[in-house]
């Protein structure tokens, strides 16, 4: 076992307002909201956040025909953090390379077009097409990854509701420090949209968003809010062990130096922040730093009236005396990525180390008092002198919650 | 059905199948896995395509009959018939 510290020296990324990491960033520095109105079966028109990568820059059509949207994202966003590393499968070399996938779900797109394309043929399972078991085993999408890539190393995604994009990283860092690998490809995928079966969930649980007006929908911590904004997306980070990265001279994105996760254990879906915040101060104990260490917290509030409350009591009880602390959400850009969340909203926040800037929240204009939370930054970029730790926050469902802080790395 | 018409048809379902490819140059007697990159779960969707868009069922033992272009169309010819 290693006791390496693990940089981030890759990222690759779609999300519904950008297909690289520096237009992503320049859209959320904008407020340029990615979400927009989105066709879905049996529900008609929805708002949601659909991405526009070129899902033919790394894969033949055959391929996109044959897996899944869950893979292509994969596929895209993988490609993307190697090239942007510096690296190729081959230098790294193809067996010491792992693929650690995030996802909230996955089958649901797959298994409702069947059920569909049967339903249009008095249900005879006849016509139920042989890809639906290799489309729909739960590693598909991380697997996908390695056909595409040539990867012999390890694969797998890793099911974590809505924490998953954070801990599709944490696992990377977890193997590379257990030597499973050299280069870890970890992040998190979602296609969630593709399946009416989530829109309709959520609008039964009414906690589905509406609005005239796409790009106003996703609306965390607003008094006037009315729920998720689902989207599609996809995040990985090239993730190497310090010395490796700095043996090769990479580029290094920041340092991660502390995650944690834990569980509810109180209910399916309302949050508890009690453990939120254990979970967050744990992180922190494992950083080695204090509250007030933490220039941006990088929230995860999605937009529905109990959750984004919930979040803001486990942020008071641990920040409420540190002054210097920045919050932002990007899902009030974005929508709500699903699987890809945790690694998308960190990624958007890392050129903070660079730019000196906190990305701002967007239809804020009307907080919620029960949402009261400091220092939140609302519709303008803020300049921020030494910008050295983002604590990003994913919890979903089940009561599963992660926290990592990335450190700007110094050399 | 004219066999001319039949082998658009098949043509049709493997470009659907194998869109990166180009069939304009296929050999009809020549087989077709030979000249072109299809696998086996390509040739189940063949298959399939030929269940969803005419109904008809090929059974697993008569799937040496869709080896070319050719055969496979002489082995559809009487079962295509009124479809």
């Amino acid at each position: 076992m290693h006791n390496s510290r693990i940089v981030i020296t890759g990222i690759g990324l779609t999300a519904p307002n950008g297909n690289s990491l520096p237009e992503f960033r320049k859209a959320l520095l904008e407020g340029k909201s990615g979400v927009a109105k989105f066709e879905t079966r049996y529900m008609g028109e929805l708002i949601a956040g659909v991405c526009d990568f070129d899902d033919l820059r790394y894969q033949k059509k055959k391929a996109v025909r044959r897996g899944t949207r869950a893979g292509s994202i994969g596929i895209y966003c993988a490609q993307e953090a190697v090239k942007d590393a510096g690296l190729t499968v081959e230098d790294a070399g193809r067996d010491r390379v792992g693929v650690y996938l995030g996802i909230t779900e996955h089958g649901n797109v797959e298994t409702e077009n069947e059920v569909y394309k049967i339903s249009q043929f008095n249900y005879d399972t006849k016509f139920w097409t042989h890809h639906h078991n290799p489309r729909t085993v739960a590693n598909a999408p991380a697997g996908e990854v390695t056909l595409n890539m040539g990867i012999t190393g390890p694969h797998l995604c890793i099911g974590a509701a809505c924490a998953a994009g954070n801990l599709g990283l944490v696992h990377g860092a977890q193997m590379l420090r257990l030597d499973e690998c050299d280069l870890a490809l970890a992040g998190g995928v979602s296609e969630s949209i593709h399946t009416f079966g989530i829109f309709a969930s959520f609008r039964a649980q009414n906690a589905l968003a509406h609005n005239e007006e796409p790009a106003k929908a996703s609306r965390p911590f607003a008094a006037d809010r009315n729920g998720i904004v689902i989207s599609e997306g996809g995040c990985v980070f090239a993730l190497e062990r310090l010395e490796d990265a700095l043996a090769r001279s990479a580029k290094i994105y920041g340092e991660v130096v502390g995650h944690a996760s834990n569980s509810d254990a109180s209910d399916f879906v309302l949050p508890e922040p009690k453990r939120q915040a254990e979970c967050m101060e744990l992180a922190l104990r494992r950083a080695g730093i204090e509250p007030d260490d933490i220039d941006i917290i990088s929230t995860h509030g999605t937009g529905t009236q109990l959750g984004d409350q919930q979040e803001c009591a486990a942020i008071n009880s641990i920040f409420a005396q540190c002054d210097d602390t920045c919050v932002n959400n990007t899902k009030s850009l974005i929508g709500h990525a699903m699987g890809s969340a945790g690694a998308l909203e960190l990624a958007g926040n890392l050129p903070s180390f660079e730019d000196g800037l906190v990305h701002p929240t967007i239809n804020l204009e009307n907080p919620d008092p029960d949402c009261d939370i400091k220092n939140m930054i609302i519709d303008t970029p803020f300049p921020k002198k030494n910008i050295d730790f983002i604590l990003n926050n994913a919890f979903g469902m089940l009561g599963i919650n992660s926290v990592v802080i990335v450190k700007r790395f110094d050399a | 059905m004219s066999k001319s018409q039949l082998r658009s048809i098949v043509t049709d379902i493997i470009k659907s199948i194998a869109p990166d490819e180009d069939l304009s140059s296929l050999d009809p007697e020549k087989p077709l896995r030979a000249q072109i990159d299809l696998d086996s779960m390509d040739f189940l969707d063949i298959v399939m395509e030929l269940r969803v868009r005419y109904n008809i069922d090929v059974p697993e033992a008569d799937y040496p009959q869709l080896n070319s272009l050719a055969s496979t169309v002489n082995y559809l010819m009487p079962r295509m018939q009124g479809v």
